[in-house]
């Protein structure tokens, strides 16, 4: 006969991870809303640290890693231990996890601003930061393996199995994504090139929604919208089918970022169909959230906890139906590239995240600190404030989104584009731009009452210990007829393999055969790699967050092809490590910018940007005319280049500065011949950026070789 | 012609996947008894005790 256990849950580490959600919550929307203005005003682009190419990582590093991350640790930390019936298995590991955590996002506060970045989106930080992540993650997944195995209750709640699911795969994820070679400290070189270093991206990036924004949320979602309602949740059978519908067809889905580009078609499509099939299990979830509300409407109307979760599973709901619909070729045509796509992420951050993130802060703080929450109707304003907000942010960009792309593919009746110069189609939209960043304002209002609330409400509450009693853990032995899914819900590591597996085809199937057939990148003779300046060049593109605002990309549409040149291949991407093929376009497609204006241009645009474009919203880099360009790695990013199959000749990394020198010495010349005269200019960082910049695109020649 | 070998594996790994998927939907007692779990998740037998 098993006994009865006394134990006693941690919850001070649930109160940290609270207090730094709301905290980081707070300076994300902030520095959002800053980059949101530098959009409307230029000149809130001050220093080369607070550009809007450093700031807009910073703010979505800020939203999903800082603000969600430590939503998630919370909720997980909370919830686990309680259905569980458990202590965390090591408190040493519960802190290492927080402190770490933040450890991290301060690294991210500092190195994003100082331009240290590898340019993919949303795992955006080098890789010593790269490393910590994945010691700080192993640790969560240790803790909580570790508590689920000493569990009391045998039952594995459908909300433990999203987090196993998100612990196993944002670890496949980090560790696949961040295969790269270190050149120093601060830089590294990804292993994969072009079109295959697009797909991982993306793979990674695609997933990054799914499994660190969407799946530990529908977790707590599971956990806390029934605990807040006090009623079960709608349907449990549900719950299953929605999780491993989830899982097995959210992995797939990652070429949707990729339609229209040099990806192959058939990855293209692959990777449209699973998104629509996304629908199902999504929609699901959806529907049993709200529906767990049934005969409970009534108390929404008074209650602000449920009302943002409401708001939040609707969300939820729409980005996932909106989402499968983007990843249809002929809607995605039109939104791509666009501000249509950040509206649809900020349905989901703001919506979907934010809303039950508060939902649930307003549920738990009060629980925290054993009192009732300060002000109820300080909430309610909060729920108005913040859904209002969502769709003063939302509305606008959607609008110009809209707007902006029809500009961009409208023609005249003799065949000539009706807005030939890009920048029409910027100005046109600003005024959406204001809009939205009013949206975001009213938002981040809301999120202050919320924090000055739960502040109110801890300073009257007082911390206590939880103790808990339930039956020892036993042995359990299989009953005669039960259903065999129940065996593996007992089971925590047979339940991690076989998620890890489920996870993994996917991912395999869609990137082996892109690493292994060497037909889906065919070879353009002309292609040649970059030279050492042109690299250095590349580097200050990257650090300067240029992919931002600038895709690289142009797609196979008449407009684009009028506008641009003619379309991109992959083939002209086999040395770009890593690809920059960027994902919107607030400025212009740079692919084919190569020798398109005089070197002298460059030089003004970039000191003055008005100065070539009047009403242009692109910061001034001042910065690049005055900071030397380091060739201290030159060498060795060469080096690295070669052991990844660049085809530079034999030795040429001892020869790579001079030649180096040589071609910077080149383009000084022809900025003299301009006019522009400076002392040491030939060392200035614009000298290498000039340098790439006029070559890209201009190794494209038409003939392709069918070799093997 | 590779491709069509991998685009044939993807299906049948998909066409797989399915039907994995379906005999779990049928097999995993979710028209039987997954009820409980839902409800028992709303009791936490806390306690609370002052530590002074």
């Amino acid at each position: 006969m098993s006994k009865l256990e006394t134990f006693t849950y941690d919850d001070k580490i649930v109160r940290d991870f609270a207090v730094a959600t709301a905290l980081w919550g707070i300076v994300a929307m902030i520095v959002g809303l800053w980059a949101a203005l530098q959009l409307v005003f230029p000149e809130l682009n001050f220093t080369a640290e607070t550009s809007f190419g450093r700031l807009r990582p910073l703010h979505t590093n800020a939203a999903i890693f800082a603000f969600v991350g430590n939503g998630i640790f919370m909720g997980v930390y909370y919830s686990l231990q309680r259905l569980l019936k458990a202590r965390m298995w090591s408190d040493f590991l519960s802190k290492f996890n927080f402190w770490g955590w933040q450890t991290i996002i301060l690294a991210a506060v500092i190195t994003l601003p100082l331009g240290i970045t590898t340019s993919h989106e949303y795992a955006e930080l080098e890789w010593p930061i790269d490393i910590a992540i994945a010691l700080v993650w192993v640790a969560f997944g240790v803790n909580m393996f570790g508590t689920i195995l000493k569990r009391r209750e045998n039952h594995l709640y459908v909300a433990i199995w999203f987090y196993i699911a998100t612990w196993v795969t944002v670890t496949v994820l980090h560790v696949v994504h961040s295969l790269e070679i270190p050149v120093n400290m601060t830089n590294s070189i990804p292993v994969f090139a072009g079109v295959q270093d697009a797909l991982i991206q993306w793979w990674y990036g695609h997933n990054a929604v799914a499994f660190f924004l969407t799946t530990p949320y529908l977790g707590l979602m599971y956990y806390f919208l029934p605990k807040a309602a006090n009623r079960p949740v709608y349907s449990y059978k549900l719950s299953i089918i929605h999780f491993w519908g989830l899982i097995f067809i959210y992995i797939w889905a990652g070429p949707h970022h990729l339609l229209y580009t040099s990806l192959p078609d058939w990855a293209q499509s692959l990777g449209t169909a699973f998104s629509i099939m996304l629908i199902a299990p999504s929609w699901g979830g959806m529907l049993n959230g709200l529906l767990t509300l049934r005969g409970a409407w009534d108390r929404v109307r008074s209650d602000a906890i449920l009302k943002f979760m409401v708001v939040a599973i609707s969300a939820y709901g729409m980005a996932t139906l909106e989402g499968p619909l983007l990843s249809l070729k002929s809607i995605n045509a039109i939104s791509h590239y666009t501000d249509w796509t950040i509206a649809h992420v900020h349905v989901g951050t703001l919506g979907w995240n934010g809303m039950l993130t508060f939902g649930i802060l307003y549920w738990l703080i009060p629980k925290l600190y054993n009192t009732k929450l300060y002000s109820k109707p300080l909430a309610n304003t909060h729920f108005w404030i913040a859904t209002l907000g969502i769709l003063f942010y939302t509305v606008p960009l959607y609008w110009a989104g809209w707007v902006q792309s029809l500009m961009w593919k409208q023609f005249e009746p003799d065949g000539f584009l009706t807005f030939g110069n890009f920048l029409e189609t910027v100005t046109q939209i600003i005024p959406m731009y204001a809009m939205r960043a009013l949206g975001g304002t009213i938002y981040l209002v809301g999120a202050c009452i919320m924090v000055y609330n739960l502040w109110k409400t801890a300073k009257t509450g007082k911390v206590e210990d939880v103790t808990s009693q339930a039956l020892a853990r036993v042995n359990h032995v299989p009953l005669k007829g039960e259903y065999w899914h129940k065996w593996i819900e007992r089971k925590p590591i047979q339940m991690l393999l076989l998620a890890t597996f489920v996870v993994l085809i996917g991912g395999l199937v869609e990137i082996f055969p892109m690493l292994l057939i060497d037909e889906n990148v065919p070879k353009i003779a002309s292609v040649q790699p970059y030279t050492p300046l042109e690299l250095e060049g590349r580097e200050i593109y990257i650090n300067e967050g240029c992919n931002t605002c600038h895709s690289q990309m142009i797609r196979p549409f008449r407009s684009e092809t009028e506008r641009y040149g003619p379309f991109s291949k992959s083939g002209e991407f086999i040395y770009d490590r890593p690809h920059l093929w960027g994902s919107k376009r607030t400025g212009p497609d740079l692919h084919r910018v190569g020798k398109k204006y005089p070197d002298s241009w460059h030089y003004n645009h970039m000191l003055e940007p008005e100065s070539m474009s009047p009403g242009s919203i692109m910061p001034s880099y001042p910065w690049l005319v005055n900071r030397e360009f380091s060739t201290a790695y030159t060498a060795a990013k060469i080096r690295i280049l070669q052991s990844l199959n660049t085809p530079y000749p034999k030795g040429y990394a001892e020869q790579a500065v001079e030649d180096l020198r040589d071609q910077a010495d080149i383009i000084t010349a022809s900025l003299n011949k301009d006019g522009i005269e400076q002392e040491d200019l030939e060392k200035k960082q614009i000298v290498a950026l000039i340098a790439y910049l006029q070559r890209l695109g201009t190794d494209h020649k038409p003939q392709l070789i069918l070799e093997k | 012609m590779k491709i069509i070998l991998f685009l044939v594996i993807i299906s049948l790994i998909l066409a797989l996947g399915f039907l994995v998927a379906f005999f779990w939907a049928v097999s995993s007692g979710q028209y039987d008894d997954d009820y409980t779990p839902s409800v028992r998740m709303l009791f936490d037998d806390e306690k609370t005790s002052n530590k002074e």
